[in-house]
């Protein structure tokens, strides 16, 4: 099947403008006819179900939390990008967009990150209209901050909590509209399956976490922005709850899962400390501007760190990238911290972490100056770790942060399922194989507030298609797969937790899918993972009833779908025989250690189509076309 | 550590519900609070007892959803801290540790240490929002907001809705939350058009939801894990007073 990525022909600066003109419109008295399902209340949920209903449509948004604002996206930090060249260095729309895709080491495409670019100005504006406090200078302007990968300074942020203020925002443009009567909000529900008629999307299949009762909602199209899959690692730094349910259960049903093994590492987390860990906890990147990271030369050197002499320290980045030091990209300091901790090289207990030591800075500029930079940070790690970093160096280690990959989606971000349409994380679409610093933010709302209300009209106006009701045999259907499953569940009580299994696949996907991936251990994987899934199904425990709140269950239903993805993500790893941005392949290396592409063979997007648990997924190919840059090797030297 | 934990449990909201007891032992210091409950949990499933409900996500300190009465205190003896990032080097080894919901009319239990927070989307449901529809905003750099007041503004808009103020006062009042929310948007241009309807619709839909009145002992700003102060509750109260001086307003006028 080749798939349509709909990307308008024209200039790339044209592109969009163009598209939206030819997009067709629903007209005004028409758009309360259509019923609009929404899963998902992070930035791109609470953006795309407010804005919906602005426009007239009748929106059914959902989350699992028990309110919309508590969805993962308020956790983001650091900021969001825009290129207003406010700061008048040098920005623009173009030059944010080649970051963004050289950043992604240009395995995105080129229409879609173009307008990401484009739509991030209107961003801040909507943003700023909605009383989110961002932060200003002396002069009442908004003030910025520069991040990773870029030269300009175009980040806007809301002191370290950032995505906390955006999704306040949105969360309050969406309970506005609730308010009105056009949202119906859906908190503490799960959606379990996606039900598909005649070949389109018409609605979900969801569980009532609170009275476990399994509903039908049917409507005339379905939007996923459900955020994304980091925790089939286990350990992560997101929230808990976040899964891949609701995209895994879409895939099952025709969805198209692209590019599953970009996934980021992020090197400056909170070390594990031990076998209870539930999350680990990410320490801002802007750290490495003031500390110096090191491990001792020994291996296995137990000495504290204040007792190892300087001639006794390597401090590795700066020996191996002289230019860049402590600022390497996350990909390359995330490889360099494992190499050291592989070599028996690690500090701290269980030898998995590498000194942020901020002695030297702390000499030149005082405690006082660290303190104002970085004291918000600073403290959350001494609560953590009950350390105090001005007297002895933090320990971190890297951790599964992002993903990239998600469910393919055309220009219009539409999956290959006419009717079911994908935003934020959940998609594929902006970031490639590596997303930089402050653009999820940006691609969220760029996504909710602006891409899919125009397009998702269009659907609507070229494809009049049957209402449909709950009353159709394939909701019926869909949900009496739901709770079989849920039944098969409960029925096993065997002798091992959801958490346990869960735990055990974490382990195996960070060893031999994680910072640094092989053709051997990506087999071992593969090899592993189906006997793994097998005892799940065959011993698990999980306590309680179904017709009940029931946190075991819950984690149990999202075990199941992590332990059936993880294979597909192996996969999509083992077959990309080059590495880029975030899937770094061993075997394909420079001289120096760097990723190194095979543009030739792999400058593709990897749509893969489901085929049945256990069985090979077909591989369909989105070749990426480069019209307007020249595919260059990253060199961060 | 070895801990005898006392723990609320509730089949579900029409249970009456009781503390149960249970000795836990290997605890590490370094474990967060939920983190020994997540083990505890692990342990009573293999016990055939059904594990403790309770309520968390970002395990962070910032998306507002933990949620528990420890000793007496709402998120625990750490100041400024949520229950998610307290950690157990703050408790002694042997200890006994008492552990409840939040309790208020307002938040009707669910099952065993979850309760239901709906009352709050409710109010903000009311007022607390700016009626600006997507793409009709100016420049952000159009209108200026000084420094302090956008620092100012932060402060009120850090609110992570957990409800640990309610939960905190001897009238289960909602007023610093309310009131954290009002200041955020009355203190911005950007808010000031519906201020007056604001303040009165999420006052009247505070009291509507039966939160207590607040008479002024600061229990909520002690547990507030953002450290918000009550001189947002003394802002709100000018704002209601400005509010009733002037003729009714209106602030449902769209659609
Ligand atoms: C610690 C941290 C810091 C970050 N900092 C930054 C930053 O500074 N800048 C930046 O640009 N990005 C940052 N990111 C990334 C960014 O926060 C996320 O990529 C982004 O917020 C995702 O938004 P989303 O709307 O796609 O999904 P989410 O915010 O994850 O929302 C997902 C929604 O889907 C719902 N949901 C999920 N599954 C189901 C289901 N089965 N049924 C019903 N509902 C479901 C959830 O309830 C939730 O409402 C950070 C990420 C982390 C982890």
């Amino acid at each position: 099947m080749a798939l349509d990525s709909k990307i308008p022909q024209g200039p790339l600066e044209k592109k969009w403008q163009s598209r939206k003109f030819e997009l067709k419109l629903v007209n005004p008295a028409n758009k309360r006819k259509y019923k609009v399902i929404v899963v998902g209340s992070g930035l791109a949920g609470a953006s795309a179900s407010a804005t919906l209903s602005e426009l007239g449509y009748n929106v059914s948004c959902f989350c699992f939390q028990d309110s919309p604002r508590r969805a993962h996206s308020i956790a983001a930090q650091g900021g969001i990008n825009a290129a207003k060249n406010y700061q008048n260095d040098g920005d623009s729309v173009q030059r944010l967009f080649y970051d963004t895709i050289k950043g992604g080491d240009f395995r995105a495409r080129e229409a879609n990150v173009y307008r990401l670019a484009e739509i991030s100005t209107a961003i801040i504006d909507q943003c700023v209209a909605q009383g989110v406090p961002f932060a200003r200078e002396y002069g009442g302007t908004l003030a910025n901050r520069s991040f990773g990968g870029a030269q300009v300074s175009r980040t806007f942020y809301a002191r370290g909590q950032t995505g906390q203020q955006l999704l306040l925002g949105a969360y309050q443009a969406l309970e506005r509209q609730i308010s009105l009567g056009k949202v119906k909000m859906h908190s503490r529900h799960e959606m379990l399956e996606l039900v598909v008629v005649d070949g389109h999307a018409k609605g979900i299949v969801t569980r009532n976490l609170v009275t476990g009762k399994i509903e039908s909602h049917a409507a005339d199209a379905v939007v996923l922005a459900t955020g994304g899959y980091s925790n089939a690692f286990y350990l992560s730094t997101n929230a808990v709850g976040c899964n891949v349910t609701a995209i895994w259960r879409a895939h099952r049903k025709g969805a198209f899962f692209a590019n599953p093994c970009y996934t980021q590492i992020h090197p400056t987390c909170i070390p594990v400390s031990g076998d209870y860990q539930s999350k680990l906890t990410l320490m801002s990147e802007s750290l490495r501007n003031d500390g110096r990271i090191w491990v001792p030369k020994q291996k296995g050197d137990k000495r504290a760190p204040g007792d190892i002499p300087e001639a006794e320290r390597d401090y590795y980045l700066e020996r191996k990238y002289p230019s860049y030091g402590n600022l390497a990209p996350r990909d390359i300091a995330s490889r360099s911290a494992k190499e050291v901790c592989d070599e028996g090289r690690g500090v701290g207990e269980h030898g998995r972490g590498v000194y942020l030591d901020f002695a030297d800075a702390i000499k030149r500029l005082g405690e006082n100056t660290i303190r104002e930079r970085y004291g918000n940070l600073i403290d959350m790690y001494e609560r953590i770790t009950g350390e105090n970093p001005y007297k002895v160096p933090m320990r971190i280690y890297p951790a599964l942060h992002y993903t990239m990959g998600g469910l393919w989606v055309d220009y219009h971000l539409m999956s290959n399922l006419p009717g079911l349409f994908v935003l934020g994380e959940a998609n594929f679409s902006d970031h490639g194989a590596n997303r930089l610093g402050a653009s999820a933010l940006m691609q969220g709302l760029a996504d909710g507030y602006f891409i899919l209300p125009y397009t998702i009209g269009d659907y609507f106006a070229t494809h009049k298609k049957p209402k449909v009701s709950t009353d159709h045999a394939e909701f019926k259907k869909t949900e009496a797969e739901a709770t079989a499953k849920i039944q098969k569940l409960l029925s096993v009580k065997g002798k091992r937790t959801p958490a346990s299994f869960h735990r055990e696949l974490g382990h195996l996907l960070w060893e031999y899918c994680g910072m640094a991936r092989t053709e051997a251990g990506l087999k071992t994987a593969l090899a592993k993972i189906p006997v793994l899934r097998e005892e799940f199904w065959k011993n698990v425990n999980v306590m309680g009833e179904g017709e009940d709140f029931n946190q075991s269950l819950e984690r149990a239903g999202r075990v199941a779908d992590f332990m059936e993805f993880a294979e597909l993500m192996c996969l999509d790893a083992l077959e990309r025989k080059e590495s880029c941005g975030g899937h770094f392949r061993s075997e394909y290396q420079t001289a120096e250690g760097e990723a190194k592409r095979d543009d030739a063979n792999f400058c593709y997007a990897a749509a893969w189509e489901f085929k049945g648990v256990g069985a090979k997924p077909e591989l369909h190919k989105e070749p990426l076309t480069f019209e307007s840059i020249h595919l260059a090797e990253r060199n961060y030297k | 550590m070895k801990l005898k934990l006392r723990v609320w449990r509730q089949k579900n909201s029409t249970d009456r519900g009781r503390l149960a007891e249970y000795n836990v032992d290997n605890i590490s210091e370094h474990m967060s609070f939920l983190e020994m409950l997540d083990v505890v949990n692990e342990s009573l499933a293999g016990q055939g007892i059904e594990p403790i409900a309770f309520d968390s996500d970002c395990r962070e300190g910032i998306c507002g959803m933990c949620s528990l009465v420890i000793n007496g205190i709402p998120h625990g003896p750490e100041r400024g801290t949520a229950t998610c990032q307290l950690h157990m080097r703050k408790f002694k080894d042997g200890e006994t540790i008492t552990i409840e919901p939040w309790r208020a009319k307002a938040f009707p239990p669910v099952k065993d240490l979850t309760v239901d927070r709906s009352a709050f989307d409710r109010i903000i449901q009311a007022g607390g929002f700016v009626s600006v529809n997507t793409g009709s905003a100016p420049d952000a750099n159009a209108t200026l907001i000084g420094k302090n007041i956008a620092e100012t503004v932060m402060d009120a808009a850090a609110c992570i809705g957990c409800g640990a103020c309610v939960a905190a006062c001897k009238n289960a009042s909602a007023m610093l939350f309310v009131a954290a929310k009002v200041s955020h948007l009355a203190l911005l241009p950007q808010g000031e058009v519906e201020k007056k309807a604001r303040v009165e619709n999420m006052v009247a839909r505070m009291d509507a939801e039966k939160f207590g009145n607040c008479t002024n002992q600061s229990e909520c700003q002690a547990v507030c894990p953002k450290e918000i102060s009550v001189e947002f509750i003394a802002r709100m109260n000018r704002e209601y007073f400005k509010a009733s001086l002037s003729p009714k307003s209106e602030i449902k006028g769209e659609d």
